[in-house]
């Protein structure tokens, strides 16, 4: 009797509270804040959560409808992530942001099959760009070939507009996430006539020995790095101590935070890497941040990661989800959107210059718009360089744009490649 | 001479000062494993533990300043003064001492005469805990370690190799200084275990517990002993390590160059630990010069496993462990 009694006052209870978790927009995410990437995972983690409170508390959710905020563990594991995914996936997730490329390619045919869309920032599958083939994941606004692209448009310019006889050496992460860059470097490389020499470091790159001095023996005119965790300030100070002219060595934008330069110290002065926004706190809308988060203790984390590179990105990531939103709400015309419903917001966002100011993040981003032939936004990136005595990036370029032409034809064939493996036909869904 | 020859003892100079600083992990889980007969699993996670406090104290971090400010809404991140490294060492060496205390008190006490298995897994239990104590105690971000060892190209190593072929060798400044410690450190345990009373008393446990036991030989104090001193040893070769690459969680990983280094070594041997640091050391290092233009590299990893196991058919006791034979 008293069993009975009690499921009914559960089923009461979740009858009761079943409307007002629907009235909320749901955005989980996978974050790690353990594990031998925690000190990447932990100021994305923060940056992503700091917004969407931001956005409850300021203007009390998107369109009158409060955010709910979620957060599952990963530690960067692929299985774990998926795990994740399983445990989110019937609680109307509006957009996943795994922030680990293994995951992604783990998910990208699950949300395909459960119409959840997916944002892979500046990582992930490149070819996901096609939105008539990857229709629910999207990656704008750039992506690892846009990267490699970026940097040698950027060595273009360095060498007066040729590169030929120049070797280049790309010292990676060896999982999928570090080979991305090697179709379009190679490609490029037959272009430009510069001579690409591959080196792989094992995760996680705490002992690069024979990789440097394989770097002193070819001699390479530049570096660039696809790395992330310790693989960074390992490689950048391996760079210092076999003293490479630092100015000659880039790292893509997971290789290019505060975490990577400070543990090298004076060493790292001068080395560069690619920003796909930017970085600081010279922001009007830290003054926000600062009243409703900070200050209201809200803060997600420990609260000192504010305004760093790896924070920005998370916060960046979180307002293009938000705009995401907004416009799926404009789009069907009702507050409490589902993920199809987010899908279409983020299959026609449009990032203007007027937009980024208002919104409090001027210059921050570049300007852009997504349809369904291109989910990859306009790929265009600034180098910044490390100013060591300062302890600061600086921003040494405007925004460099990718050779988007060769990049699109790269991105056309895989991904076409892939929906034959898959039996797919492509088409736009809206 | 040839340019290959050249490069080639380049990469066996590498991979000598590289063996030393593996074998400066499997040297705690040689000590461990010679007094108790348990496989530590959490000396990487020591090593790491170590540097963070270290840190800590150089810093004047206030320790689980993250927790306390979560629970009472406070600010408090630092003392305000930062520690001297040589004070700071000495401190983080009584931390490691009172560590292994604890580890004595709640963990081995409870499991005299339990099967090595179970002590084995207790140690993996440990190396949780203390991952989480340390991401509690001192926060999870990269932190720059500075003991004033210095780091970069070994200038006196570049000319005279220089003079002599006509081509600089490059060395770690920093490997060169961790080999000298490595040796120091080897000499010290010597002495301490042939000539001190507790260096005999930590022998007699190792060669039999209950002999040793007999004779009136505290088993716990010589386990807290024990852990004091791969404490100790963690503690160096988190310095090492984090000097070269900052400390953070990926410092624990370290343990995982230490296993080949022990299957090569023997687990019982101190000369063995680095002995097998430097087959395991050059080995790699060779293996990476010659074959990485073949298969592309990202070799290290795998390459001391095989080697390993290639060891491990011959000689499953290592080069210098002990044989055990025993009979039904």
């Amino acid at each position: 009797m008293k069993m009975t009694r009690l499921a009914a006052t559960i089923a009461a209870t979740m009858i009761a509270t079943g409307p007002a978790l629907a009235e909320t927009l749901h955005f989980p995410s996978l974050s790690y804040r353990t594990g031998p990437f925690a000190a990447g995972g932990i100021p994305f983690a923060d940056g992503y959560s700091d917004y969407l409170t931001l956005i409850n508390e300021r203007d009390g959710g998107i369109g009158g409808v409060p955010i709910r905020q979620t957060e599952c563990e990963t530690a960067y594991n692929t299985e774990r992530g998926v795990e994740c995914y399983q445990s989110i996936r019937g609680d109307n997730p509006l957009v996943l942001q795994p922030l680990s490329t293994g995951i992604t390619y783990q998910l990208i045919p699950r949300t395909m099959e459960d119409g959840i869309p997916m944002h892979t920032m500046g990582y992930g599958r490149t070819s996901a760009v096609n939105g008539e083939v990857f229709n629910w994941t999207f990656n704008y606004p750039a992506n690892y070939w846009d990267g490699a692209s970026v940097i040698i448009n950027y060595l273009l310019e360095e060498n007066e507009g040729s590169l030929e006889g120049k070797k280049i050496a790309l010292l990676y992460h060896n999982s999928a996430y570090g080979r991305e860059p090697i179709p379009t470097l190679t490609n490029l490389a037959e272009r430009h006539g510069y001579e690409l020499l591959t080196i792989g470091v094992d995760s996680p790159g705490q002992e690069q020995g024979s990789q440097w001095l394989q770097i002193r023996r070819e001699r390479p005119d530049y570096v660039v790095m696809w790395g992330w965790g310790v693989m960074n300030p390992t490689a950048i100070q391996e760079a210092a101590n076999i003293r490479f002219p630092m100015e000659n060595f880039i790292g893509v934008w997971w290789s290019g935070s505060q975490q990577d330069v400070r543990p090298v110290g004076a060493g790292a002065h001068g080395y560069k890497a690619l920003a796909m926004h930017g970085t600081g706190m010279d922001y009007p809308i830290y003054e926000d941040m600062q009243q409703y988060v900070i200050d209201a203790g809200k803060y997600a984390g420990t609260g000192d990661e504010v305004g760093t590179v790896l924070y920005s990105r998370g916060m960046y990531a979180a307002m293009l989800a938000v705009e995401a939103a907004k416009k799926a709400q404009e789009i069907h015309g009702v507050a409490a959107i589902t993920p199809a419903m987010m899908r279409d917001g983020m299959a026609n966002l449009e990032i203007t210059e007027e937009l980024m100011a208002e919104l409090g993040l001027p210059n921050f981003g570049p300007a852009f718009s997504v349809a369904c032939e291109n989910h990859g936004g306009s790929g265009a990136a600034m180098i910044q360089q490390w100013d060591a005595e300062a302890g600061e990036w600086n921003l040494i370029t405007d925004w460099i744009e990718p050779d988007r032409e060769m990049i699109m034809e790269m991105a056309m064939e895989d991904s076409l490649a892939f929906a034959a493996e898959n039996n797919m036909t492509p088409a736009c869904l809206n | 001479m040839p340019d290959t020859l050249l490069f080639a003892m380049e990469a066996t100079l590498n991979g000598l000062t590289a063996g030393v600083m593996y074998a400066l992990v499997a040297l705690g889980f040689v000590l461990i494993f010679k007094a108790s007969g348990i496989f530590n699993f959490a000396q990487g996670v020591m090593a790491l533990f170590a540097a963070l406090t270290l840190v800590g104290f150089q810093s004047g971090q206030i320790p689980f300043s993250h927790l306390i400010n979560a629970m009472f809404g406070t600010r408090l991140h630092h003392f305000g003064w930062n520690m001297p490294t040589l004070l700071a060492i000495p401190a983080t060496v009584l931390v490691m001492i009172l560590l292994a205390v604890l580890v004595e008190r709640f963990i081995l006490k409870h499991l005299v005469n339990q099967e090595p298995i179970i002590l084995f897994m207790a140690t993996i239990g440990l190396a949780y805990f203390l991952e989480g104590v340390g991401d509690i105690m001192w926060g999870a971000e990269v932190k720059a370690l500075d003991v004033g060892l210095p780091k970069g190209m070994s200038g006196a190593v570049d000319d005279v190799t220089f003079a002599w072929f006509g081509y600089g060798f490059y060395i770690d400044r920093l490997e060169i200084w961790a080999a000298g410690i490595a040796a120091l450190l080897v000499a010290a345990l010597t002495v301490f275990s042939q000539y001190t009373k507790q260096g005999r008393a930590l022998r007699a446990v190792a060669d039999d517990h209950q002999a040793a036991l007999s004779v009136g030989i505290s088993l716990r104090f010589i386990w807290v002993l024990t852990w004091s001193i791969a404490g100790i040893v963690a503690l160096v070769a988190g310095i090492m390590w984090g000097s070269k690459s900052g400390v953070q969680f990926s410092l624990s990983l370290i343990a995982l160059k230490a296993l080949p280094v022990l299957i090569l070594g023997g687990f019982t041997s101190i000369p063995g630990a680095i002995i097998g640091g430097l087959i395991i050391g050059v080995g790699e290092k060779l293996f990476d010069f010659f074959m990485s233009p073949i298969i592309g590299g990202a070799t290290e990893n795998w390459f001391a496993y095989m080697l390993a196991l290639v060891f491990l058919l011959f000689r499953p006791q290592g080069l210098f462990g002990e044989r055990i034979i025993e009979r039904v």
